[in-house]
C-alpha cells in the first residue's frame, strides 16, 4: 500500500498492571487501502473501541506499530509530537450520534475542522458547501442542527469527517440510530466518498443490515482480530 | 475562525440574559452599597463645606460637636473673635431630634444660628427657595429633604416656626435633613422643660436652706432664675482672616481659652475616621459577602453551563481543537455574562435603586471603574472552576463504549 490507507501490526493495549492487568487488544493487525470501505465487527467487550481509540490517537497503545500513509505514527510509542493536529488533519471522525455543535449552523459545523487547521474562513465555508453537495444537504447549509432530520445529522456529520480530507476514517457505529434505508444510505455515500477521496474507512458495526455490504471484514474477539471475506453485495 | 463564545450565547441568548440580568441585580446592590458609603462620607464632608467654619472651637477634651456632645459658654465667642487671624466667630447648637409638623414628624438636627448675615460660620450657604432668618425667633429655614415647604408650620418643643427659606443637601452626618432656627430659641430647645419640671425644680431650690435664707432676700430669685435660662453652645465655628493659617489660629485658641480646637482636616478625620468608621465597616463586609456571592453565583452558573456541554467538548477535543480555544470559550462566556451583569447593575444601581433609598447614594464613576474591574476579575476567578472541569474532560467520551 502506498499514499494512503492505514495498517496496523501487532497493536497491543494493556489496562492496569500487576494481577488486574487487562489485556484489552492482544496483537491487532489489519490493513486498510485507500478507496476501501471496511467493517470491523465484534461482540460488546471485544476491543472494537478500545482498538478505535488507539487509531484515533486518542489512547496510547501499550506496543506494536501503526503507519498511516507513509508516516509511522506509532512504533512502541508515539513518532509525532501533537496528537491533536495527527487528529485534526489525519483522522476522520464520525460516531454513533451526529454530535453536531448545536450552536453551529450546518456549515460552521463542518468548516470548523479547516478553520481549526488555519485555513481561512470563507475556504473553510466553500469546502464544506462542495461537501454538501455530494451528500445532498446542500438546502441546509444555514439550519441549526436541531433543524436537521436523523438522516442529514448523520449526512452532515460525515462531511465533518471527511471535510479536512483525511487518509483514514473511523466511524463508529454510524448507522445504530437509522432505519434500514437510511442506514444503508449512510453507507452508499460512505463508499462513494472513500472511492472520490481515496480515504481508508473502518466502519465499527454489528449493525447486521449493513454487515454484508462490506468487502472485507474484521472481526475482534478477545482483543484479536480474525480478518474474513464479506458479502461485498454493496449498496445500489 | 468563528467565536465559538459568540455563537454558544447566540444561541440561547435568552438563557444568558436572564441570568446576566439575576447577576446584574446582585451586582446593583454591591454598587448601591458602596454608593451609601460613599453618600456618608460626602454628607459628612457637606456638613463641614456646608457651615462655613475654618476651626471648630469645642469643649476641652471632647470629639464635640458632632461625634460627641460639647458644652461651652455662649459669651465665649468675643473673646475668641477678638483673637488674631480670626474674621468672625459665631455660636452654633446642634440637636437631632424629631420636629413635628401636623401629624407627621421628621428626624432633623436642628441647629440654632446666631443673628448675623449670610455667609456668617452656620449659616445656610445658599437657599433654593424663600429667604434667610431674620427675626430672633420662631422662623426656620429647612432643608428640601425634610420635606417641609414654605410657610409650613413646625413643633420644635413647644415653640412653632415658621418655615421661610428651603436649603439643599444640608444634611448631618448621619443624613438627617437640617433645620435653622434661631440661637436664642435653639438653646432654650436644648434645655427647655415642661411646666411641671420647672415647678418642682423651683420648690426643690425653695427647700434647699443653702439657696432660701432669710436674710438674703434676693438669692432665692436670682438662682431661679439662673436655672430658667441656656447660657451654653455646643462649638464655636471660626474663619480664619486670609493670611493666616489655620493651626497657628487654633493653637492660639487652645493656649488661651483651654479649649479643644479642630481644623478642617482634624473633624473630616473625626466624622470619616470615628463617627461613622463603624457603618463603613459594615458596609465594608457586605460589599466582601456580595462580592463572594456573586463570584459564587457566576462560578455556579459557567460551570452548570459548561456540564450542559461535556459531550461537544469532548468532540471539540476530538477534532482537534486546541485546549486554549476551549478555555476561551468558557472565559468569554464568563466574562460576557459579567458584562450584562455590570450593565444591568450600573443601570439598577443609578435609575432604580439610589433615588428609593432614603439616604444619599453617591455612585462615583471611579468606583463603577473599580466594580467594573472587580466584576471581571470575579468572572475570570470564577470560570476557573468550569475550566478545571473542561480539562478533565477526556476526548475518548465522544467515542461511545
Amino acid at each position: 500500500m502506498t499514499g494512503k490507507g492505514i495498517r496496523i501490526e501487532g497493536l497491543r493495549k494493556r489496562y492496569g498492571s500487576g494481577d488486574t492487568a487487562v489485556d484489552a487488544l492482544k496483537g491487532v493487525d489489519m490493513q486498510v487501502a485507500p478507496g476501501e470501505v471496511i467493517g470491523l465487527v465484534g461482540p460488546s467487550g471485544s476491543g472494537k473501541s478500545t482498538l478505535l481509540k488507539c487509531l484515533g490517537a486518542v489512547i496510547e497503545p501499550s506496543g506494536g506499530r501503526m503507519i498511516l500513509g507513509d508516516e509511522v505514527i506509532y512504533d512502541d510509542g508515539w513518532k509525532v509530537n501533537d496528537l491533536r493536529a495527527l487528529r485534526r488533519d489525519k483522522i476522520g471522525f464520525i460516531f454513533q450520534a451526529p454530535y453536531l455543535i448545536p450552536f453551529l449552523d450546518v456549515t460552521d459545523n463542518v468548516a470548523l475542522l479547516p478553520m481549526l487547521a488555519g485555513i481561512p474562513n470563507a475556504e473553510a465555508r466553500s469546502r464544506a458547501v462542495e461537501l454538501f453537495k455530494s451528500l445532498d444537504v446542500e438546502h441546509r447549509a444555514k439550519a441549526m442542527p436541531s433543524q436537521l432530520s436523523g438522516g442529514e445529522q448523520q449526512r452532515v456529520a460525515i462531511a465533518r469527517g471527511l471535510v479536512n480530507r483525511p487518509p483514514v476514517i473511523l466511524a463508529d457505529e454510524p448507522t445504530a440510530p437509522l432505519d434500514s434505508e437510511r442506514a444503508l444510505a449512510v453507507i452508499r455515500i460512505l463508499n462513494d466518498m472513500a472511492r472520490k477521496l481515496e480515504t481508508a474507512i473502518i466502519v465499527v458495526t454489528h449493525d447486521e443490515k449493513i454487515i454484508p455490504t462490506f468487502k472485507r471484514i474484521y472481526h475482534i474477539r478477545d482483543g484479536v482480530t480474525y480478518e474474513e471475506a464479506g458479502e461485498g453485495r454493496g449498496v445500489e | 475562525m468563528i467565536s465559538l463564545a459568540g455563537r454558544d450565547i447566540m444561541h440561547a441568548w435568552g438563557k444568558f440574559v436572564f441570568t446576566g440580568v439575576g447577576l446584574g441585580l446582585l451586582i446593583g446592590i454591591t454598587l448601591s452599597m458602596a454608593g451609601i458609603y460613599r453618600g456618608m462620607v460626602d454628607d459628612a464632608k457637606v456638613l463641614l463645606d456646608n457651615s462655613g467654619a475654618d476651626l471648630w472651637v469645642v469643649q476641652k477634651d471632647t470629639l464635640g460637636p458632632y461625634a460627641e456632645s460639647s458644652s461651652i459658654y455662649d459669651d465665649t465667642w468675643r473673646s475668641i473673635r477678638s483673637m488674631p487671624g480670626v474674621a468672625r466667630a459665631a455660636n452654633v447648637t446642634y440637636l437631632t431630634m424629631q420636629v413635628r409638623q401636623g401629624e407627621r414628624d421628621v428626624r432633623a438636627m436642628v441647629t440654632g444660628i446666631m443673628a448675623d448675615e449670610p455667609g456668617a460660620p452656620g449659616w445656610p450657604p445658599y437657599l433654593v427657595a424663600g429667604r434667610q432668618i431674620t427675626r430672633g425667633h420662631y422662623e426656620a429655614v429647612a432643608d428640601l429633604a425634610s420635606g417641609f415647604k414654605l410657610g409650613d408650620r413646625l413643633q420644635i418643643r413647644r415653640n412653632h416656626y415658621t418655615v421661610v427659606g428651603l436649603t439643599r443637601r444640608m444634611v448631618s452626618s448621619g443624613g438627617d435633613p437640617m433645620v435653622f432656627i434661631p440661637l436664642k430659641d435653639a438653646q432654650e430647645a436644648q434645655f427647655l422643660k415642661d411646666n411641671d419640671a420647672i415647678r418642682q425644680q423651683r420648690r426643690r431650690t425653695a427647700e434647699n436652706p443653702a439657696f432660701n435664707r432669710p436674710q438674703v432676700p434676693d438669692l432665692l430669685a436670682a438662682i431661679i432664675a439662673s436655672q430658667s435660662i441656656n447660657p451654653y453652645v455646643n462649638a464655636v465655628l471660626v474663619q480664619i482672616d486670609s493670611g493666616h493659617a489655620a493651626e497657628k489660629v487654633a493653637a492660639s485658641i487652645r493656649r488661651w481659652k483651654r479649649l479643644t480646637v479642630y481644623t478642617r482636616a482634624q473633624m473630616e478625620a473625626i466624622l470619616i475616621g470615628k463617627l461613622i468608621a463603624t457603618s463603613a465597616r459594615q458596609i465594608a463586609m457586605f460589599l466582601v459577602i456580595l462580592s463572594i456571592v456573586s463570584a459564587a453565583i457566576v462560578a455556579f452558573i459557567i460551570y452548570t453551563l459548561t456540564l450542559g456541554k461535556i459531550r461537544e467538548i469532548a468532540v471539540l477535543k476530538l477534532i482537534g481543537t486546541k485546549n486554549r480555544t476551549i478555555i476561551g470559550l468558557i472565559m468569554q462566556q464568563s466574562i460576557a455574562l459579567g458584562l450584562i451583569g455590570f450593565v444591568v447593575g450600573k443601570i439598577t444601581a443609578t435609575l432604580l435603586m439610589a433615588p428609593i433609598f432614603p439616604k444619599y447614594v453617591l455612585l462615583e464613576p471611579m468606583d463603577s471603574i473599580i466594580g467594573f474591574i472587580a466584576v471581571v476579575v470575579i468572572c475570570i476567578l470564577a470560570s476557573i472552576i468550569a475550566i478545571h472541569a473542561v480539562l478533565k474532560v477526556d476526548p475518548a467520551e465522544a467515542i461511545g463504549g
